[in-house]
């Protein structure tokens, strides 16, 4: 980053008839120079780093062939419309997926966290969940649940794999971001509630006025990660029978021993992952920025 | 009247005693100051009387109400006592006049319209008006201070404890913060304070209390106490402010 153009000295020397001294015109001389030869260096070495990579890429031995069967361009336009209507499936599994989860989460982590005695069990009990769900592998949930629950043969019970699917990735996940909402609730000073308390909020009112707001806009960047994971691992409902982008992508992919489909749902995903993660950095930056007078630390 | 009145009280953190057979009165519309080193108990008292800290004995009384009873309703209490703390605490997620009118909102169930009216007008009284739809981070330590007991007061408590309010703050804010607490005290507001300001503390008290190791050791009118202490104790203890430059 080049020092010498910071807003801050921009404007200042606009607000003011300023002359800048010659040690300090030396002085932006020199930095001038300094940014030219990093930038230099940068694109040096990234040409070399980069070029030696697609290099060794290009001239391995199977190169040709894994051309042909991951980078089809022809083909992978061919099936795009087929893996993106998988990755709708993905979309909807997660929009509603987030929306149970935020709401069980949020229900677990306020158990955990609350100190009255008429919350002790569920304190335990939500202990309990978090405990078992966070330990046990995705997949075998999904098993579990979208074989286990149809098997019982319960009256009204749907036996829809998809809603089963979703149910199993909510179970787990509600573990998962229940802990983090816990850690940012944990995270507020106990000095907060005391203040908060001290002006005769109860328990519930500084819990929602005063700790929520500030934990949860700490835990965004982890929380966001778990939405991407999310997103991802929705397409592990594949298995049982929802066709989904992944699952998509290995039909046409088993059909005509051409893996680009695959290439083309990786990047279907990175579409999604990838806005959504600069977009909630920004968010996040914008609102720490108007909080505090350092600005984003 | 006493508003406040504290007898017998004792407590412990672990194995130790930070208060023991502590009393005092505070008659309404007066200030009683309390004033002793680091760790002689003087924040403990305060955060005891707002029944943040439960006591191991002896009651305190508000309004001849006991308290300390049990069966009393700790948020019940607390809305009819303010407390200022020495490191603010103002909620930085929240702006300067949301700080002030949650309290009057949510506990006291004033309408919005008339909670930001009240807000604005003691905004306004302390010289704050600009700074209400601030975020606390971008105001200096004394103005981050004044919102604090402006915050306090909105909800027009019985008595004010103010802990230590100017520790935090460089000498030139520790005035606008004391002018703030002269006003308060001018309009007859019944306070408990704990300070370091010596000087301060006689223009204001009502009363002043020396604590040591949890016990108030003399007390009397400010001019007697901190003009001319009696005990050996105090008067070493002024010696030191005294030396420190805060007298």
């Amino acid at each position: 980053m080049n020092s010498g153009d910071s807003p801050a000295r921009e404007s200042a020397s606009r607000a003011s008839s300023w002359a800048p001294s010659d040690r300090e015109v030396q002085r932006a001389a020199a930095r001038k120079q300094q940014g030219r030869r990093r930038a230099t260096v940068a694109a040096v070495s990234s040409i070399i780093v980069l070029g030696a990579l697609v290099a060794v890429v290009v001239t391995s031995p199977g190169w040709k062939v894994v051309k042909e069967t991951f980078f089809d361009v022809e083909y992978g336009r061919e099936v795009l419309p087929l893996v993106a209507r998988g990755l709708i499936t993905n979309i909807k599994l997660t929009l509603i997926a987030s929306a149970c989860i935020s709401v069980i989460a949020m229900a677990l982590a306020l158990a955990r966290t609350s100190r009255s005695a008429a919350m002790t069990p569920f304190r335990i009990l939500a202990t309990i969940y978090v405990d078992v769900f966070r330990g046990i592998p995705l997949l075998l949930v999904i098993f579990l649940v979208g074989f286990g629950v149809p098997a019982l043969r319960l009256a009204g019970v749907t036996s829809n794999v998809m809603v089963l699917g979703t149910a199993a990735v909510v179970l787990t996940y509600s573990a998962y971001v229940a802990e983090v909402l816990r850690s940012g609730i944990l995270s507020v000073h106990p000095s907060q509630r005391a203040a908060a308390r001290s002006l005769g909020l109860t328990h519930s009112q500084a819990m929602r006025f005063v700790v929520l707001p500030q934990a949860i806009k700490r835990v965004i960047p982890p929380l966001l990660n778990d939405l991407v994971a999310l997103i991802k691992d929705t397409g592990l409902v594949s298995i049982l029978g929802v066709t989904d982008a992944v699952r998509a992508a290995q039909i046409e992919a088993s059909r005509t021993f051409n893996y680009t489909p695959y290439v083309v749902a990786a990047i279907l995903f990175l579409m999604i992952t990838v806005p959504l993660t600069r977009y909630t950095d920004r968010v996040l930056q914008r609102s720490i920025g108007k909080q505090n007078a350092q600005g984003v630390a | 009247m006493n508003v406040l009145e504290i007898r017998n009280v004792r407590k412990s953190f672990a194995d130790e005693l930070v208060l023991q057979d502590f009393s005092i009165e505070v008659p309404e519309h007066t200030a009683t100051v309390l004033i002793g080193a680091s760790g002689s108990g003087k924040s403990t008292l305060l955060r005891c009387v707002n029944l943040l800290d439960s006591i191991d004995d002896g009651s305190i009384f508000l309004d001849g109400m006991e308290i300390t009873d049990p069966a009393v309703n700790p948020d019940a209490i607390r809305n009819k006592i303010g407390l200022v703390f020495q490191a603010f605490n103002l909620f930085p997620h929240m702006s300067v006049i949301e700080n002030i009118m949650l309290a009057p909102t949510r506990v006291h169930n004033v309408s919005k319209e008339q909670a930001r009216v009240e807000a604005l007008q003691l905004l306004e009284r302390f010289g704050l008006a600009d700074k209400a739809d601030q975020y606390p981070d971008r105001l200096s330590g004394g103005q981050q201070q004044r919102v604090a007991i402006i915050r306090s007061i909105a909800v027009r408590p019985r008595v004010l404890l103010l802990d230590e309010v100017t520790s935090a703050l460089d000498p030139v804010l520790v005035n606008e913060v004391l002018s703030i607490v002269r006003d308060l005290k001018g309009d007859g507001m019944t306070m408990v304070l704990a300070t370091h300001e010596m000087g301060f503390a006689t223009q204001v008290a009502d009363e002043v209390c020396f604590l040591e190791s949890g016990r108030i050791v003399e007390r009397g009118p400010a001019q007697q106490v901190i003009s001319d202490p009696q005990l050996s104790e105090t008067k070493e203890f002024l010696k030191r402010v005294h030396q420190a430059g805060r007298l």
